[in-house]
């Protein structure tokens, strides 16, 4: 089963690489993870998308929670949520028809486009994983030149929080 | 006060009461070294080879309790520490393993003895730390050793580049440190405890199953208390020999892959499993589809990660084994007469049928020496109050089934990594812990050989550690394997071209004796042992066809045990 697992951890050196080594050490799998500071500039904010049984999840809950580093997390997936995901898509867009279906596909999927040249649009597309596959999808008659994703990044709704 | 930082590391140690260091000098060390030298407090002890200076420190904590101390050089003094950590960190072993760096500004460049220690050794420590700031030295200590000492303990590494042990600051040792993202829970939980006792108290077959952090947790004598009150069958892990005495009416042995007959039988047959800082290792567990099919498991344990891991638990207890077991008992004081007795004395009849087989009964014979045979005159001999420490393979398995611990933290070996080259080192640092006391290594050709160089550290400091080499000429437990498993294709296994281990002693300045009549057994023991002051190898030429018995193969159950040939008879005729 998809979680998403959202963890608060110190902003040190090598912080990640235990996170990334305990995940391949132990064979767990990683869809996607994110990492940034955060408003409090001695905290990273990580958010992992990983798949597996509820044995397998509850082991990495653990074994990141045993992590030194680890200061705080949750699993999103246990409560209400919203996740988001940026991707930058670069296409080719040259001729007017083309630029217009393309332009056409962006306002449906409430997209933007970012940067224009003659031969070339990069589209700018914010959403959950589904919305951002589906527009991947949307794209194939479309000939893209480069897709670059963010990875997911979640926050629970209403008053549940992760913060120390 | 004004240091540097390598005064800074030795005040530290001396802060933190450190007695002894374990290291091995180079380059980037230098420093350190050089402020070593100006004290006298810390003293250190100079290995032959980093591999033996991290066994050494662990024997040494493994035995004391305390955290044991490493000091390396960079580059190939790391990479040959990294065995011994990874030792130390699958037996949970309280380490702090200092590793000097080249200078700052040289990191990342390929410099002369540069790794990447802090990335090397992340998957084998509880944690490591890269100093890149003097004034932050100190406070860095202080957590490695906390770390390594608290929780469950484990080894943690400090890299310190050479610049900054040469470099000022002020000195001050921080008494205590708090980390908001490390607070490992002691206490247990009180509603947990008490589910765990209605369980317990209601069983009708139950087991105690306690491994190797009622040791850790020095949970010894709250566990001896309430397994003198339930009157429950026992058993123990290899890790947690010497936690309940071996005297104990009711223990039963060790369990698993070469515990007893009864432990394993009890195990699977039980209805209520009360597991005691135990982790449910493959090598105890056996195939875990056919394990235990009708327990409900209670489990105690500090590591959170290790509960609901190989097997789901039915009452999960999170804290400290000492700590949870003692509340457990002020619980237990107005509940014992809960205990259904009579169920429970038809249980015990039951564990004594399969008791009465004698699984661990051997032959001997009038040519050859048989290894059990020998344990179990070191036994006499030191009237069971030696510290023992082992190395590998069926030796090691000998040493857990025949010499009986009374006491914790006398049995000292790898269990969860499985080191060879393990018992020479550990029994020097446990030596040096207790100058006084009798320090045995029971160790075979094969294992002896891998550090066999901290001969030379334990003449340097005077170390009597009396060295049995059960010596078969073959890597034993390889050997059994090949002849159970691969129908007798020895490959690789068989060491042909020994050295002369009398003779390696004596150039080493130490007395050797050999040994390969079963009549000279006891007097040959009777005098090395009697050689108080002096390190004494005794090299033990033993039947090469002796094999470890009973066993559990690779997926069988607990129920599943092979006996020693000949055995099966008696099973039926006692269990008809």
């Amino acid at each position: 089963m998809r979680r998403i697992i959202s963890v608060l951890l110190e902003n040190e050196a090598g912080a990640l690489s235990r996170v990334a080594g305990l995940f391949s050490a132990r064979g767990y799998n990683i869809e996607s993870l994110t990492v940034a500071p955060t408003d409090d500039a001695s905290l990273s904010r990580m958010t992992i998308v990983t798949r597996g049984t509820d044995n397998v999840i509850e082991q990495i809950t653990k074994q990141l929670n045993k992590l030194v580093d680890v200061v705080k997390l949750i699993d999103l997936t246990e409560g209400q949520h919203i996740e988001r995901e940026l991707m930058l898509v670069k296409v080719v867009a040259s001729g007017g028809e083309q630029r217009e279906e393309v332009k056409r596909l962006v306002d449906i999927f409430r997209g933007r486009i970012i940067d224009v040249t003659d031969s070339t649009y990069t589209l700018e597309m914010t959403g959950n994983g589904d919305k951002v596959d589906a527009f991947l999808q949307s794209l194939a008659q479309v000939e893209v030149i480069e897709v670059v994703r963010s990875g997911v990044s979640g926050i629970g709704r209403g008053k549940r929080a992760l913060s120390v | 006060m004004q240091l540097t930082g390598a005064d800074i590391v030795i005040r530290c140690l001396q802060d933190e009461g450190i007695d002894f260091i374990f290291g091995y000098p180079g380059g980037a060390a230098l420093h350190i070294y050089d402020a070593l030298y100006k004290q006298d407090t810390v003293k250190h002890i100079l290995v032959r080879h980093e591999q033996g200076a991290t066994h050494a420190a662990d024997g040494y904590a493994r035995a004391t309790g305390k955290p044991g101390v490493v000091l390396v050089t960079s580059g190939p003094g790391v990479t040959n520490t990294v065995t011994g950590i990874a030792t130390a960190y699958m037996d949970s072993i309280p380490m702090v393993v200092l590793t000097a760096q080249v200078p700052s500004h040289l990191i990342g460049d390929d410099a002369f003895q540069e790794v990447d220690t802090v990335g090397i050794t992340r998957p084998c420590v509880k944690h490591n730390f890269l100093v890149s700031d003097v004034t932050k030295l100190a406070e860095t200590m202080k957590k490695a050793f906390y770390i390594a000492s608290s929780g469950r303990p484990g080894p943690v590494v400090v890299d310190i580049p050479k610049d900054i042990t040469a470099q000022v600051a002020e000195y001050h040792y921080p008494e205590l440190v708090d980390m908001r993202s490390y607070q490992p829970r002691t206490r247990g939980h009180t509603r947990q405890i008490s589910r765990g006792l209605d369980l317990l108290l209601n069983s009708k077959r139950p087991i105690i199953y306690t491994g190797g952090g009622v040791i850790l947790g020095n949970a010894e004598a709250p566990l001896r208390k309430l397994v003198d009150m339930l009157k429950y069958p026992c058993t123990s892990t290899l890790m947690g020999l010497g936690a309940i005495p071996a005297s104990n009416p009711n223990f039963l042995g060790m369990l698993g892959m070469h515990g007893t007959y009864e432990s394993n039988m009890a195990m699977h047959d039980c209805d209520v499993m009360f597991a005691v800082g135990a982790r449910f290792d493959d090598r105890v567990t056996g195939e875990l589809s056919r394990f235990a099919p009708d327990a409900r498991i209670i489990q105690i344990d500090i590591d959170p990660s290790s509960i609901g891991k190989n097997v789901s638990v039915e009452v999960p207890i999170v804290g400290d084994c000492d700590m949870v077991l003692s509340q457990m008992l002020e619980q237990l004081q107005g509940r014992i007469n809960e205990i259904d007795r009579s169920a429970v004395d038809q249980w015990w009849k039951q564990v004594n049928s399969w008791k009465s087989i004698d699984s661990l009964a051997y032959k001997t014979n009038d040519d050859s020496i048989v290894p059990q045979l020998v344990v179990e005159r070191i036994l006499e001999i030191t009237k069971g109050e030696a510290y023992v420490t082992s190395d590998v393979g069926q030796h090691q398995m000998w040493a857990a089934q025949y010499y009986t611990f009374e006491k914790p933290r006398r049995w000292i070996n790898s269990g969860g990594l499985g080191t060879m080259g393990f018992g020479l080192p550990a029994a020097l640092g446990v030596q040096l812990a207790f100058p006084e006391e009798t320090v045995i290594c029971i160790t075979g050709d094969a294992s002896i050989q891998m550090c066999i160089q901290e001969l030379s550290t334990c003449l340097q400091y005077g170390l009597p550690v009396k060295i049995i080499n059960l010596n078969n000429q073959y890597m034993g437990m390889v050997r059994q394997w090949q002849e159970f498993f691969y129908d007798r294709r020895y490959s690789h296994s068989y060491m042909d071209a020994l050295p002369d281990f009398v003779k390696l002693t004596e150039s080493y300045g130490h007395v050797g004796m050999r040994v390969d009549k079963p009549k000279d057994l006891n007097k040959t023991l009777e005098d090395a042992f009697a050689l108080k002051d002096r390190l004494v190898f005794v090299d033990v030429i033993t039947d090469p066809t002796v094999n470890v018995y009973p066993m559990i193969s690779a997926g069988k159950g607990h129920h599943e045990m092979e006996l020693a040939p000949g055995q099966e008879e008696v099973q039926e005729r006692e269990l008809a």
